[in-house]
Formats: structure tokens, C-alpha cells, sequence
């Protein structure tokens, strides 16, 4: 095979890394008015991802970071043509970075609210964002020959980006629901799986729909497995989550996000960014490939560096393993 | 869409960017690796002091550590969205140590910090000091990776020019490169004079201010005021060797960080000058000068010839052109002449001012302890009003020292490697993306203001933890933490 290919579908790994592990951080963080009855409990919240959202979040600076290296021209026209999406991304995770670590620095109940809006919108804005930019990846972009957008800020974007932007969401949120469900007990444990069951048949439904649309607009033959993996696995999720088996509804969302990635990025080769102004345009994996030596190279560092990274990401998610509710949380002392 | 205001606001928001990251980066770094040895101290001696001093310089360093995160984050996407004309140009060199960064450094660091800061309850003492170090240690392998990166762009080896582009020819060439390897121990010695200052500044305060915990300020100040002095001085020999190889690099830059219009043999180091550091009267710049300096930093040789900026112009104009290439995407910059002259104000103060707020703060760590040698501390407000004043200086210089380096390497973005590889290059106007000015407006203002607001938030609980000392991080006497509850809580 050719390390091209093979770095297309590394960066389609990252992504999926991505899109689980920060899929149930933007989760929490979403739903944290929602479980969240009282700071207690909301610390709770905060807590369960506590140890992991930053190693979480590097998933995406390495799935940028990798195209950069092995696809420059498809990481240089998708940011900057997507720029304004870009920023919100950027600011929310600016925001949720910093809310998470000083929200419990000041003993002040509207200090703490306040940061908890910034959870919040923090979390909703980047999915959105994410969503968004996967979807116009998928679709395509309005690009000329010289891989510029053509036309203003937004030009390209339609109601399926839109469908495309609310998948993540929901998808997170469902996620998050589990997630709070597996690592909690008590009360808000209850809670969040009746929110996940409630939630849970709407809140995937533009992820159906968008890997629909994507299926039947660019779909392969073969994508519909993996669009009927996703499928069954976010019903049987969603059944599981009932039955009060938590781990393996979590287990089962995670293989929908599988399908949905390999639907995603099945449809999406052999380009890596389709242009909707004439296909001849579109960018191919081999036109924007680096050159086979920098791909071997990414290919050492990459192949020793990302078992070691699940290796010891795995070793925190065990340190960490125990369940948590309000009685552990210490009381606030702070200056 | 005007060219030379999207590439104006580029420039600038890469500038303050940067610099903003800049300026939480050393004290993670410098605190991080600081942090570590403290909590070796205490697992080997098992001396209270240092489990004090662990806790408390640790929790600054979680403060700050979370606004150099967001800020990274930031500088990662900025290259693609500002800059793509330049990260088609570079990516198949440059995209490689940023990758690796992120797959080697940055998912140790975060983890490994994650089990740091909630595992104190959770590891055996010992795997939990080995936490500390695996989270400092790779601060310094991220440090390594941007640094080799931006070496690149500052001198690059390793390519060759295939189709008008670069080409990685040797991964081991890039990240040997001599350039990178003076640059990362100077920028990591800056890392330490800013840990240094750190400590010795807050340290005292404590010690002026009040009778709690001194053995615990007394430990840090010294700890402090020898990183400091130890730092100052790993920068000024690595900072000569990176001067010296910048005159064959980019002699402009160094021409231009002493405003030297002509050449000389031998050439004085200037040390100030008044007037105005302006071309095309620099003739006029009066400027106290060390006779002959200037030729031994450059060549270590006091006689040998410096050469400068006027006869500069004229090699860089017959080496990479007199005009800008006929092209649309460079705007109204297109078929222009080049200034191959970068802003003089800037590379000339740039330099002193790096060197100059460094080599103060070392002298003010070495004073601070000297006056409190043998346990003496001298009362009186301005003592501890100067040592919070001095926390500023090794952090200035840093600035001073990029904004210098960045600076002067205009108005390339990719500098012409004069001792090796052929036509690589790129003019800095040639790099930036074809945005509309609405876009990049809206994210240099929106960016900025975040930042600001973001600044003075740090900087108001850096200085309530700080003003907190032991206190703030230990419960006095409470020792009631039940049984289940977690040793660390958000
Ligand atoms: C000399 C050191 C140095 C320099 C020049 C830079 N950084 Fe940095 N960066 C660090 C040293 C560092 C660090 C010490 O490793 C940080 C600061 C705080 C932290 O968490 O890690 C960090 C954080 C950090 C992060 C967040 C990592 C995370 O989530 O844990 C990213 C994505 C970047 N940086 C990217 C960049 C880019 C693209 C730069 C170039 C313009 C850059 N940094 C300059
Ligand atoms: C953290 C330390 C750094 C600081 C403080 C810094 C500072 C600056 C400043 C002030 C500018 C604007 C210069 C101008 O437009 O005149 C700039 C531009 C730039 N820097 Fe850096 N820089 C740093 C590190 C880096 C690194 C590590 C890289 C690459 C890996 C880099 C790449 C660039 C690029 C691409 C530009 C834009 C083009 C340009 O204006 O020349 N910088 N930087
Ligand atoms: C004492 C004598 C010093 C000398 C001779 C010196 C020399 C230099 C030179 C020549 C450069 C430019 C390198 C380039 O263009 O690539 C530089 C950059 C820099 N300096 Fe210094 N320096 C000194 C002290 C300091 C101090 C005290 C600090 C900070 C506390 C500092 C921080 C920096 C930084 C952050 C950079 C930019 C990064 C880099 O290129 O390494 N320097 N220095």
C-alpha cells in the first residue's frame, strides 16, 4: 500500500480519536446545566474528564498537525478557507481550556457560574464548528484551480454543513450522557441516563441524516456497511443505556463513531477536499501528498508514537477508572 | 481585497500571538522541570519544605500551564489559515517537526500532567514523581520540535528544490541543524531566567512581608537566584554562538541589529545609541560603541570586517532580485522593488533590550542574594516592591528577543540558506493566504480581545495564589479529608 493512502487513513484515525474521546468532554460540558443540580454535582461533572480533556484535545492538534505534514496543500486550503468557522472553534476551546482549570480557583458562586456559561458555550460552539468543517470537507468546497475559495467567507455552506454541524452535537451529547452514566453513581447517574434514553433518538438523528446525505451524494458501495454499522450501533447504544448496561452502550458508541468516520472518509477518498466548482479541481490524496521520503519518515515517528500514546492514555483511563459522586468531591479550599 | 492589508494584519496577529504564547511558555517550562526537582527533594528526604514548595510553585504553574494550552492551540491552525501560501510552499520540510511535536511531546505532556495533577492519591509516590518528569521533560521536547521548526524557516538544510518547492531530503539534517542547535538551549535558558526571577521575586515578598513558612521562601529565593544567574549565563554563551552563526546566515539581520550602514574592520559592538536608528540617515546615529567588539562577536576575530547594511543591499539585490516576481497574488507588491532592509527601531532595541533586561534581572538575582546572605533580609517596602518589579524583566527580554529574531529575518518568511541549499526561499508576502481583510480583521481583533481579557484573569489569580503563599494550597491543620474523597478536585 502506499504511504500516502496510509496517511490518509491515519489522519482519518485521528479523527476518529478525536471525535470519541473530546465527543463525551463536549458532552459533559453541554449538559452540565442540564445534570448538574447544584455546584456539588456539577463538580462531579467536571471531575469525570478532569484528568484526560487536554490529552483529549491533542487528538485534534495531531490530525491537523499530521496533515500539515503529510498533505500540506489539503491542511492549507481546507484553514483557510474555512477560516471563520476556524476561529470559533478556537475561541470556544480557548474559553473551555481556561474555565476548566480556574472555574474551582475562586470561591464565588458567580465566578463559578460565570465560568460554567463558558463550559457551556465553550463546548456547544467547537462541535458545532467541528461538525461543520468535517461535513464541507466531505461535500466539498467551492475551490478554483489554484485551491483558493471562490466567493465570501461562507460561500459553500448549505443546510446539509448545517445538518452537519448539529450531528456532532447531538452525537456528543448522547456521548456525554453515557459517558457521565458510566463514571458516576447516585443520583446524577440516574439522571443522566434518563437524559441520554430522552435525548438520545433525536439527538442522533442528524448524524443519520448527514451520513445519508453524504452516502447518497458520495457515497461508494461499500460505505453503506459502514453507515449500517453506525446505525445499529447507536439503536443497540441506546437499548443497552436501557437495560442499564452503561459500558456497553458507551462500548457501542463508540463503534458508531467508527462507522460514521470510515462512511465519512470512505466517501471522501480517493480526494481529500472535493471541489464543488468543477471537479477537476478537487484535491486528490496523490496530488497533495508530501513526497514519499517526509512520508517515511512521519511513518517511523508516527508508527512507534501512536501505540505508545494509546499505551499510556489507556494506563490514565484505568488510574482514573473509578466511579465518582457528590461524597468524594473535597470541600473548596482556596485562597 | 487589499494585499497589503491582509498581510499587515496577518503579520500582526501572528505577532502578538505568538508573543502572548510566549509568554507562558518559559514559566511552564522553567517552573515545570523546577517543580519536578522539588518534588525529588521531598520524595528523597522526605523533608516537609519541599513538599510545600512542590504544592505551591505546582499550583502556579497549573495556572499558567492552562493559558499556554489554549494559546498553542491557536499557533497550530494559525499557519493554515493566515499563512497557506507558505504552508503549501514549506509544508513537505516544515509540517514534519510540527506533526512530531504534537504525536511525541504534546500527548505526554498533557497526559502525564493530567496524572500529575489528580494522581497524588491515586500512584505510588514514585510513579507519581515520574509523572512530574515525564511531563517536564517533554515541555523541553516540544520546545526542541518548534524550535528546529522555526530554525528551519530561519536557515533550511535538509531539502532539496524539487518543481520550485522544497523537498525533505534528511529529517536528521533538519533537526541538527546548527541553527536549531543554538537556538534551543538559548531559548530554554531563557525558559529558566524566567522561572528564576520567578521565584526569587515572590519568595521575597513573602519573606518582607511576613514570619510564615520561611525555610519554605528561604529554599525558593536561593533556588531562584542561582537558576537565575546560572541561566544569564548559559545565554550569553549560547546566545554568542547563535551570533555568530547568524552573521553567515543572515548578516542583514545582524548588520540591522547593530543599524551598521557601512562596513567596518574592525567593527565596535554598539551599546545605545541617540537619534533617530533610522535609514537612510543612520550616518547621523550617535552611539557609545565598544572599539572592536562587534568583529569578535561576529568572527572572533577583533580585527576581521563586518560588513554593512548599504553593502548588504547590494548582494542581497544581485543574489534574490531587485523586484518582487510579476505575480497576482502578490497585490500591489507585485513587480515591486524589495526592501531587503528589516525595521531598524525594532532588530536594534530589539537586541539591546534582550540583553540588556536579561543581564539585569541576573544582577538583580545575584544581589537579592547577596543582601540576604547569612540570613539576613533588609526591611523596607522598596526592596520587596523591586524584587515583584524584577519578576517582569526576563520575560521582556524573551519578547525582545523573538520580536528581534523575527524581525530581522524580513522580508523573508523562508531565508535564503547563502552555504547551502539553492532557491529555497520565500518573501513573507508571498506567504499569506488570500483572505478577505473582514476575515482576518475579525479574527485579529476577536483574538486580541480574548487574550486581553484572558491576561488579566491569570494575572489576577497568579498574584492571589501567589500573595496566599502555603497557605493557599495547604489547609493549616485540616487533616479531615474523609476517606473516599479525591486528593484533588476541580
Ligand atoms: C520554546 C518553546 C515553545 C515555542 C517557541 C512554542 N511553543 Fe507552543 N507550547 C510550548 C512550547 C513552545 C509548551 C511549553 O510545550 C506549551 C506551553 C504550555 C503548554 O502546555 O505547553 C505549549 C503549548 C502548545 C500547544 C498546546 C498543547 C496542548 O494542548 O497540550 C500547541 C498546539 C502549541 N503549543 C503549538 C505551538 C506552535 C504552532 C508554535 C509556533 C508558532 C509554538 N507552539 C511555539
Ligand atoms: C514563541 C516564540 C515566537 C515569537 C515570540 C515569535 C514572534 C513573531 C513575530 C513578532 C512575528 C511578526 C514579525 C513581522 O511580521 O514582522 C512573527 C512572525 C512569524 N513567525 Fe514567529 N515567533 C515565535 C516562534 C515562531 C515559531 C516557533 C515559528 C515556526 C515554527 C514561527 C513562525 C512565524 C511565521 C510563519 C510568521 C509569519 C510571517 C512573518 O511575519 O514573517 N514563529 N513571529
Ligand atoms: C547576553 C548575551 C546575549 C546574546 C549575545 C544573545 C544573542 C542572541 C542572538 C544573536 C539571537 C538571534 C538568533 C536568531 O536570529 O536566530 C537571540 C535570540 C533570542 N534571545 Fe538572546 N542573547 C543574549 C541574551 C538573551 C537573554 C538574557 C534572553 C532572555 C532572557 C534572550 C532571549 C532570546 C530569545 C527568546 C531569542 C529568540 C529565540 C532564538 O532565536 O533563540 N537572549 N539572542
Amino acid at each position: 500500500m502506499d504511504l500516502a493512502l496510509v496517511w490518509f487513513l491515519i489522519i482519518a484515525f485521528f479523527w476518529l480519536g478525536y471525535l470519541f474521546l473530546e465527543g463525551f468532554d463536549f458532552g459533559v460540558g453541554m449538559l452540565l446545566p442540564v445534570l448538574g443540580r447544584d455546584d456539588t454535582e456539577r463538580r462531579v461533572m467536571v471531575n469525570t474528564i478532569g484528568p484526560v480533556w487536554d490529552g483529549n484535545e491533542v487528538w485534534l492538534i495531531v490530525a491537523v498537525g499530521a496533515t500539515f505534514a503529510a498533505f500540506p496543500g489539503w491542511y492549507a486550503t481546507l484553514l483557510s478557507s474555512a477560516f471563520l468557522p476556524l476561529l470559533a472553534v478556537l475561541v470556544g476551546l480557548i474559553g473551555r481550556g481556561v474555565a476548566f482549570e480556574y472555574r474551582g480557583k475562586v470561591d464565588s458562586a458567580r465566578w463559578r457560574r460565570n465560568w460554567d456559561r463558558v463550559i457551556v458555550a465553550g463546548s456547544l460552539l467547537p462541535a458545532l464548528g467541528v461538525g461543520l468543517l468535517l461535513s464541507w470537507n466531505v461535500l466539498g468546497l467551492p475551490i478554483d484551480a489554484a485551491g483558493h475559495r471562490v466567493g465570501g467567507p461562507f460561500a459553500g455552506l448549505g443546510w446539509e454543513t448545517a445538518v452537519g454541524a448539529l450531528a456532532i452535537v447531538g452525537y456528543s451529547v448522547v456521548h456525554g450522557a453515557v459517558f457521565i452514566a458510566l463514571k458516576t453513581s447516585g443520583e446524577i447517574r440516574r439522571r443522566a441516563r434518563l437524559v441520554g434514553l430522552k435525548a438520545g433518538p433525536v439527538a442522533l438523528l442528524p448524524l443519520l441524516a448527514l451520513l445519508l446525505v453524504v452516502q447518497l451524494r458520495v457515497g461508494s458501495g461499500w460505505t453503506w456497511i459502514a453507515l449500517a454499522v453506525a446505525v445499529v450501533a447507536a439503536v443497540s447504544a441506546l437499548v443497552r443505556l436501557a437495560a442499564g448496561h452503561e459500558g456497553q452502550a458507551f462500548a457501542l458508541m463508540g463503534v458508531t463513531i467508527v462507522g460514521a468516520v470510515v462512511t465519512l472518509f470512505g466517501a471522501l477518498y480517493p480526494d481529500v477536499l472535493p471541489s464543488t466548482v468543477d471537479p477537476a479541481y478537487s484535491l486528490t490524496i496523490a496530488g497533495t501528498a508530501s513526497n514519499p521520503y517526509t512520508l517515511k519518515v512521519m511513518t517511523w515517528i508516527g508508527g512507534l508514537g501512536a501505540p505508545a500514546v494509546l499505551v499510556y492514555q489507556g494506563w490514565t483511563y484505568w488510574v482514573f477508572r473509578k466511579r465518582i459522586a457528590t461524597e468524594h468531591i473535597p470541600r473548596v479550599h482556596v485562597p | 481585497m487589499c494585499h497589503v492589508d491582509v498581510l499587515d494584519l496577518a503579520r500582526w496577529q501572528f505577532g502578538i500571538t505568538t508573543v502572548y504564547h510566549f509568554l507562558m511558555v518559559p514559566l511552564t517550562i522553567g517552573l515545570a522541570v523546577l517543580v519536578a526537582a522539588m518534588q525529588t527533594a521531598w520524595v528523597r528526604t522526605g523533608h516537609q519544605k519541599y513538599f510545600a514548595m512542590t504544592k505551591f510553585w505546582g499550583k502556579l504553574m497549573m495556572v499558567n500551564f492552562a493559558m499556554g494550552v489554549v494559546t498553542g492551540i491557536v499557533q497550530e491552525f494559525q499557519f493554515g489559515m493566515s499563512w497557506s501560501a507558505y504552508s503549501k510552499f514549506v509544508g513537505d520540510a516544515f509540517g514534519a517537526p510540527l506533526a512530531m511535536e504534537g504525536l511525541v511531546a504534546f500527548f505526554v505532556e498533557s497526559t502525564f500532567l493530567g496524572l500529575w495533577i489528580f494522581g497524588w492519591d491515586r500512584l505510588p509516590k514514585k510513579v507519581h514523581l515520574a509523572c512530574a518528569w515525564a511531563f517536564s521533560l517533554a515541555t523541553i521536547a516540544s520546545a526542541y520540535f518548534i524550535l528546529a521548526a522555526n530554525s528551519w524557516m530561519q536557515h533550511p538544510v535538509g531539502v532539496s528544490l524539487v518543481d520550485g518547492k522544497p523537498q525533505l531530503t534528511s529529517i536528521w539534517a533538519l533537526l541538527t541543524n546548527n541553527t536549531a542547535l543554538a537556538a534551543i538551549p538559548h531559548t530554554v535558558a531563557g525558559c529558566f531566567a524566567v522561572a528564576g526571577a520567578f521565584l526569587v521575586g515572590i519568595a521575597i515578598w513573602h519573606l518582607t512581608k511576613r514570619k510564615a513558612d520561611r525555610e519554605v521562601w528561604r529554599a525558593s529565593l536561593k533556588v531562584g537566584g542561582w537558576v537565575s544567574m546560572v541561566a544569564f549565563a548559559a545565554l550569553a554563551i549560547t546566545g554568542d554562538m547563535q551570533g555568530k552563526l547568524m552573521f553567515q546566515q543572515q548578516p542583514m539581520k545582524m548588520a540591522a541589529a547593530e543599524a551598521l550602514c557601512h562596513s567596518e574592520q574592525p567593527a565596535g559592538f554598539s551599546i545605545f545609541a541617540y537619534g533617530d536608528v533610522q535609514r537612510p540617515d543612520c550616518e547621523n546615529v550617535k552611539s557609545f560603541t565598544l572599539p572592536t567588539l562587534l568583529s569578535f562577536l561576529a568572527h572572533n576575530d577583533f580585527s576581521s570586517e563586518v560588513k554593512g547594511i548599504n553593502d548588504l543591499v547590494g548582494e542581497y539585490r544581485a543574489k534574490y532580485g531587485e523586484n518582487y516576481p510579476v505575480d497576482p497574488q502578490l497585490g500591489e507588491l507585485s513587480g515591486k522593488p524589495i526592501d531587503y532592509v528589516p525595521n531598524l527601531p525594532v532588530t536594534y532595541w530589539g537586541f539591546r533590550l534582550m540583553i540588556g533586561l536579561g543581564a539585569l534581572a541576573a544582577a538583580a538575582s545575584a544581589l537579592a542574594l547577596w543582601l540576604t546572605r547569612k540570613g539576613r533580609m533588609p526591611s523596607g517596602r522598596w526592596f520587596r516592591w523591586a524584587a515583584l518589579a524584577g519578576i517582569a524583566l526576563p520575560f521582556l527580554a524573551n519578547s525582545a528577543g523573538w520580536i528581534f529574531t523575527e524581525q530581522g529575518r524580513q522580508p523573508f518568511v523562508v531565508v535564503p540558506n547563502p552555504t547551502g541549499v539553492d532557491g529555497v526561499w520565500m518573501f513573507t508576502a508571498q506567504g499569506v493566504s488570500g483572505l478577505t481583510t473582514g476575515e482576518i480583521l475579525t479574527s485579529l481583533i476577536t483574538l486580541t480581545t480574548v487574550y486581553g481579557v484572558l491576561a488579566v484573569l491569570e494575572f489576577f489569580l497568579l498574584r492571589r495564589y501567589a500573595r496566599a503563599g502555603i497557605a493557599g494550597v495547604l489547609p493549616a491543620g485540616e487533616k479531615t479529608a474523609g476517606q473516599d474523597e479525591l486528593a484533588f478536585a476541580y
